[in-house]
């Protein structure tokens, strides 16, 4: 990939408190908008932000209960794509071992949550997780 | 710092059909099988969905609509969603939701399938 300029950069950082998630998505929307990106696009990475910042709220145990999101428009002359990262400084999990959730396993069993990354990985074009003892970056991006 | 959601419901023996308006997160969510249960015991068996009020919904949320879409198999039962917006609607067939619910593009469509 031709390397890009940011055009613009939002960083955030939010307390683990609910619906934080939406003060995430509505930056997210600002940016999108600014970039002309469709509207349905837009919807798309505001449920990804969502569902990023609700991961990060309920698994990281993070001791400083704060979660770190960093909006950054590249692209050259024009915006081209938007990534965002969120950070948490929580105890981390390992991506391999998670199971694919499927709808037929979730109707039979007793919780039915744990869809969060699918649906990410699902709305946006490139999803990139890094995880260990001292946090999770998970790193995301939407082309316009 | 985000309203709470509103749910209201037209009965329509056997059917009922539940408006939405608002973010779809754990306590609307939870907001949602509350009235879904109570339909059903009051013998409604086909349920209607209408989320035309509902731009974002979160997985938590989703994952009470799977609750109730599992109660209704368990009572054979029918759960059906219209109005989705298109990302909501992605979301679902992401989860796979579709081969357990129909989604309807609108109201006036569901319920003439959903009564025949």
């Amino acid at each position: 990939m031709a390397s890009s300029a940011v055009l613009r950069e939002v960083t955030l950082t939010l307390p683990m408190l609910p619906d934080m998630e939406i003060a995430a998505s509505k930056t997210a929307t600002a940016l999108a908008e600014f970039m002309e990106m469709s509207s349905d696009k837009i919807d798309e990475v505001r449920m990804a932000v969502v569902e990023a910042c609700i991961n990060s709220f309920e698994h990281s145990q993070a001791d400083d209960r704060k979660v770190e999101i960093q909006f950054v428009v590249l692209g050259n002359e024009e915006p081209e794509r938007l990534q965002i990262t969120i950070r948490d400084s929580g105890v981390g999990f390992t991506p391999e071992n998670l199971v694919k959730p499927t709808i037929e396993d979730k109707l039979k069993a007793a919780s039915k949550r744990g869809w969060g990354l699918t649906i990410i990985k699902g709305l946006m074009d490139e999803v990139d997780i890094h995880s260990g003892p001292s946090g999770t970056t998970v790193v995301m991006s939407k082309l316009r | 710092m985000t309203e709470m959601l509103k749910v209201t419901v037209d009965r329509r023996h056997p059917m009922a059909v539940i408006y939405t308006e608002g973010y779809i997160n754990n306590q609307g969510g939870e907001e949602i099988a509350r009235v879904a249960y109570d339909l059903i015991d009051d013998d409604h068996k086909v349920l209607l969905l209408n989320l035309q009020g509902t731009k974002i919904v979160n997985s938590i949320g989703i994952s009470i609509l799977i609750e109730i879409i599992e109660k209704m198999l368990e009572i054979d039962g029918r759960l059906a969603f219209c109005n989705l917006t298109p990302t909501i609607e992605k979301t679902f067939h992401i989860m796979g939701l579709a081969q357990y619910a129909k989604i309807y593009p609108d109201e006036g469509v569901a319920i003439g399938e959903l009564s025949g």
